[in-house]
């Protein structure tokens, strides 16, 4: 650093409604203090944060679970070449899951709003139907987007299915959209324009500034130029690893698993390339089902492995 | 009597399904009550996004005494049969059971007498049962007792229940139950925001004050009310008017406990999108209603929305954050309609080779084509513009393809007449492309634009012809392609327009198109000018390929074609759908006020396929039978119909022959016959020139003839061959009226 002193923390560049980064750390305060364990994002590509093991798998099984974590969040068609105010290829999205869910968990939910700023006094805040269902993941659950003065600002779900597995117990998801509750609390009505380290001026450093050219550079790609050979290629290999790794780690009577994560990570991965081809517009209508579904075939056998895992409650 | 209050507190229960969840409740309680005997003077449901509750008045403390009696074995009966029957009733020695007398003799009955049970332990059984059986349409588990099998599930987390029971005059009592750890209680809770702390109450009148006090207003309806009268008053007092939506009010009631009406604003240049763009954006995304000005009826650039708090700023923050989402949702809305804009609706056409329209029906490209050629054949019988007909058929339904019909698609067809008119097409093409999917309900205007009446029949029948050819009928209530709508909606087409439309022919012809099928098509298209003739010709004759041969050759002289036969087989399914048509009028008709009966008559002729003739019909029968000409006449041609049918049952044959001048002796029946060729003749002349009213006045003539032959003249004459000519001149009497309905099928 040229000028250490100008790096001081400044007052309040942390704040909740003044950084998009002080948003997530207060959150992550926030989680951390009902006891969640805060996880760092897993390290490969995902359409959701849901996608995360520390969500999907670990909502399997008998055993207490209580986490929360930032996931990057991947949707190749959702880009918009950094044109749209709205929409990203990649957003944040914060993620919290309770196992099994506490009888108070709205109440949970209202108070971390109230932590990043929104007072239930002065906003109308609404819970309104939404039922949540993922044809990859073999998922689906009850419960609603919750709304802010009519912006959807986080969805709330009680999961019933996951991996094809009735839940039970039944854990609570919480998925905030970050970059939408920092629009908000921010005041602003472009993404780009998020300050996202709360500082001013010269100091001040932007969404835009970090993420723009990479929305714009992502938008190509994910339209116009991604390898489509390789990635079928990709897929059909991924698809392969995830069976491969999956008949692996069975033991001899099957009453064990001991690579459900690894095999996991090759559903996720099946996930993502199939989301980078949907974009790129070469899987026709009839062939896109085909495609949802033998991700799902593989999501559920790495449920069924989970649950013949250690923290899938095997042996209890 | 005691009263009951029920309440179940939850998380938010969806809107869409809090009316119906009141009514299975009230349902339920109250038909277990009267099943247990207790029979209740009132009952009432409510639902709040938060709770379900139910007060029942004047419950019986206790279910009546229950008096059974139980017949045994005669006296004397072995002992093993006596010994079954005391278990049975529970005796514990004969001389507890009474002695009855019957025909066969004396035998044992046995009088148990069951004191009823109190209503209290009733309900505590009863309350645990409804919650495990209720039929939410989806529901869910939750918390740690969701790991054991069979635990509790709600429409969504269920918190509390309050149960009380008492009379007004005494403290009530609490339902005692316990339901997974839910227990029966008194104890609730108020607004989430506004007042969140727990209120105990005891029964529903204090229940509701102490809720309205604790700003939840229990009544949907009073919601709506509130809602309703405070979004007028808002919009009077700015000079606009509410543009009411029933649906979304509903919906909107189910979101609020404590509605609070608040007025916002965007920014005038969106108002150059359409408004109803603008309106289901804002309906749709936001569940907020539009207002328009009452000079222009045009939008104006503000919103009403409804909160569920009385916010500490008034609501400044509310309506600012509500206007930013507006805004953005707005501006969407003008990007996909500016998009659109910029695409002709022709340019779109070739990606309906892609999209399918139902596998066994091929692509959307190619029902397009259908409903081209078809709209372009029934052009000239609804004296539309050939080349504008096939035009609007042609871009009819290319705003599917657009970005604001896939944002919005309740604004099919509407976006394509303004994107059809934006692109300068012809107005009635413009027209069209809206008024085709028309009527799309009962209460919606039918098409009156030629243009759009040949491509909203086309459209209708080649869905009708298609889901016919492949066997997808409607059964009982399961109409998914709704084919009953679309059958009626052709039939009002008809009607209202009084359009002459051969329909059998045209219902044929487009099978033809529907099966993709060259050689298959030829032989349609050879057909089609004899159709009248080959309908005729029964499917099973065993020459049906050669008199269809015959008749082609003779005809068209081409070549005969193989698929002849095949094309001929789909006279059946025709027939079918022209009987499916055919019920459909009669439920309109019925719905009316036409007495079916009529209908049928009507129906019971043959080749009756021309709706507008059929609806005629039964107008001038329906005057006519009301007339005393028209009773009597029915009455003699009953008469003439029931004789017939006993003497022809008893000859085993009928009589249809002609009548023989020369058998003819009395005078009355002499005046009959000449009466009955008159007015046989007359009739039908009336019918070819489609006045049914004169058909009927010359059948009216038949009338004294008619008296005064079953007056004077006995049928069942001596001599065999005079009275074969009196039934034979009773069956003319029936033909004649055959001309204009079949008045056996009538009743009275």
């Amino acid at each position: 650093m040229a000028n250490a002193t100008s790096s001081a923390p400044e007052q309040g560049s942390l704040d909740p409604t003044r950084s998009f980064q002080g948003l997530i750390l207060a959150l992550q305060q926030y989680w951390a203090d009902q006891g969640c364990v805060i996880l760092q994002p897993y390290d490969m590509e995902v359409g959701a944060g849901t996608f995360h093991p520390a969500t999907t798998l670990r909502a399997l099984g008998p055993k207490p679970w209580n986490a929360a974590y930032v996931q990057p969040s991947r949707r190749p068609k959702d880009g918009r070449y950094g044109e749209n105010p709205n929409r990203l290829q990649h957003y944040y999205q914060f993620q919290v899951i309770l196992k099994p869910s506490p009888p108070d968990l709205q109440q949970l939910y209202l108070n971390s709003l109230k932590v990043i700023g929104i007072d239930s006094a002065l906003h109308d805040i609404r819970f309104v139907e939404d039922d949540w269902e993922s044809p990859t993941l073999g998922a689906w659950g009850l419960g609603w987007e919750c709304w802010c003065d009519g912006m959807e600002v986080s969805q709330f779900t009680y999961f019933q299915q996951v991996a094809g597995v009735e839940c039970a117990p039944v854990a609570g998801e919480l998925t905030y959209g970050l970059e939408r509750l920092a629009m908000y609390v921010q005041g602003v009505d472009r993404v780009y324009d998020l300050n996202f380290n709360g500082r001013d001026d010269d100091k001040k450093v932007t969404y835009g500034d970090v993420f723009l050219q990479a929305e714009k550079e992502y938008s190509r790609h994910n339209f116009e130029h991604s390898d489509s050979d390789m990635l079928f290629k990709q897929f059909s290999m991924a698809e392969a690893a995830c069976q491969k790794y999956l008949d692996a780690g069975y033991s001899a009577d099957k009453s064990q698993h001991l690579m459900a994560l690894p095999a996991y990570d090759q559903c996720i991965k099946a996930s993502h390339v199939f989301n980078l081809l949907d974009a790129r517009g070469v899987i026709s209508v009839t062939e896109r089902q085909s495609y949802i579904l033998r991700v799902r075939e593989l999501a559920k056998a790495c449920g069924a492995a989970w649950l013949k895992t250690e923290a899938g409650g095997a042996g209890h | 009597m005691p009263d009951l209050l029920l309440e179940f507190f939850s998380e938010e229960i969806p809107a869409r399904m809090q009316a119906r969840a009141a009514d299975d409740l009230k349902k339920m309680v109250t038909d277990r009550l009267v099943a247990a005997g207790l029979t209740y003077e009132g009952a009432r449901a409510f639902a709040t996004p938060r709770r379900l509750a139910l007060t029942v008045q004047g419950v019986p403390a206790r279910a009546p005494d229950l008096k059974e009696e139980r017949k045994g074995p005669k006296v004397g009966a072995p002992e093993q049969a006596i010994a079954g029957f005391l278990r049975a009733a529970g005796l514990t020695s004969i001389d507890q059971a009474k002695v009855q007398a019957d025909k066969k003799g004396d035998f044992y009955i046995a009088i148990t007498e069951k004191a009823g049970q109190p209503a209290l332990d009733l309900l505590a059984v009863m309350i645990p049962e409804i919650v495990r059986g209720f039929p939410w349409p989806k529901s869910m588990r939750w918390g740690a007792k969701s790991a054991q099998p069979g635990s509790l599930s709600w429409v969504r987390p269920l918190h509390s229940i309050i149960a009380t029971f008492g009379p007004e005059t005494e403290e009530p009592v609490v339902v005692p139950f316990d339901l997974d750890g839910i227990k029966g209680g008194d104890v609730t809770r108020g607004h989430r925001f506004l007042a969140p702390g727990a209120i105990t109450v005891r029964r529903f009148d204090d229940y509701v004050a102490k809720l309205e006090q604790a700003k939840v207003v229990l009544d949907a309806s009073r919601r709506m009310d509130i809602i309703r009268a405070d979004a007028k008053n808002l919009a009077f007092a700015q000079g606009y008017e509410l543009v009411e939506d029933e649906g979304l009010l509903v919906e909107v009631a189910g979101l609020v406990e404590w509605p609070v009406v608040l007025m916002g604003e965007f920014d005038q240049s969106f108002l150059a999108i359409p408004g109803e763009v603008i309106r289901s954006t804002i309906r749709t995304n936001q569940k907020c209603f539009v207002l328009r000005d009452p000079q222009t009826a045009k939008l104006v650039n503000k919103f009403i929305l409804v909160a569920n708090i009385e916010a500490t700023d008034g609501g400044k923050a509310v309506v600012a954050g509500n206007e930013r989402v507006i805004r953005a949702r707005l501006s969407d809305a003008k990007f996909f309609y500016e998009t659109d804009l910029k695409t002709k609706l022709e340019a779109r056409l070739p990606k309906f080779s892609q999209i399918v329209f139902h596998e066994k029906l091929g692509t959307q490209e190619e029902r397009i084509a259908r409903i081209v050629a078809l709209a372009g054949q029934l052009a000239p019988l609804v004296n539309a513009d050939v080349a504008k007909a096939e035009r609007a058929a042609q871009l009819c339904k290319a705003d599917l393809l657009t970005e604001v019909v896939g944002e919005f698609p309740e604004l099919q067809g509407l976006m394509g007449k303004y994107y059809a008119e934006a692109q300068g097409e012809d107005e009635a093409v413009a027209h069209a492309c809206e008024d085709h999917y028309r009527p799309k309900g009962p209460d919606d205007l039918v098409p009156a634009d030629p243009v759009s009446i040949a491509v909203a029949l086309a459209d209708k029948i080649d869905t009708l012809v298609g889901f016919w050819a492949i066997d997808e009928k409607p059964t009982g209530s399961k109409d998914p392609y709704a084919l009953r709508r679309a059958a009626l909606g052709l039939i009002r087409i008809v009607i209202d327009n009084q359009l002459r439309l051969p329909l059998r022919r045209q219902l044929w012809r487009h099978f033809g198109y529907v099966e993709r099928d060259e050689a298959l098509a030829v032989a349609f298209a050879m057909l089609h000018p004899l159709h009248d003739q080959i309908v005729n010709i029964s499917a099973t004759d065993i020459d049906l390929a050669m008199k269809l041969e015959v008749l082609v050759d003779a005809r068209a002289r081409v070549a005969a074609n193989p698929k002849l036969v095949q094309a001929h087989s789909y006279v059946k399914p025709t027939l079918d759908l022209l009987s499916f048509f055919a019920d459909r009028l009669k439920v309109q008709l019925r719905e009316q006020g036409a007495r079916h009966d009529l209908v049928d008559a009507v129906f019971a002729l043959e080749g009756q396929d021309d709706l507008l003739m059929v609806v005629r019909r039964v107008e001038a029968l329906g005057k006519f039978l009301d007339s005393d000409d028209g009773k009597n006449l029915l009455a003699g041609v009953k008469r003439a119909s029931n004789i017939l049918r006993i003497e022809e049952k008893k000859d085993g044959k009928s009589y249809n022959g002609s009548v023989d001048a020369r058998l003819l002796d009395a005078t009355e029946e002499k005046s009959l016959a000449s009466a009955v060729a008159t007015a046989k003749s007359e009739a039908s002349a009336a019918v070819a020139k489609e006045d049914f009213g004169a058909a009927m006045t010359a059948l009216a003539k038949l009338r004294p003839f008619v008296d005064a032959f079953f007056d004077k003249v006995t049928v069942n004459a001596d001599d065999k061959s005079v009275r074969a000519n009196r039934l034979t001149l009773l069956n003319e009497i029936r033909e004649a009226t055959r001309a204009v309905a079949d008045f056996s099928r009538i009743e009275g």
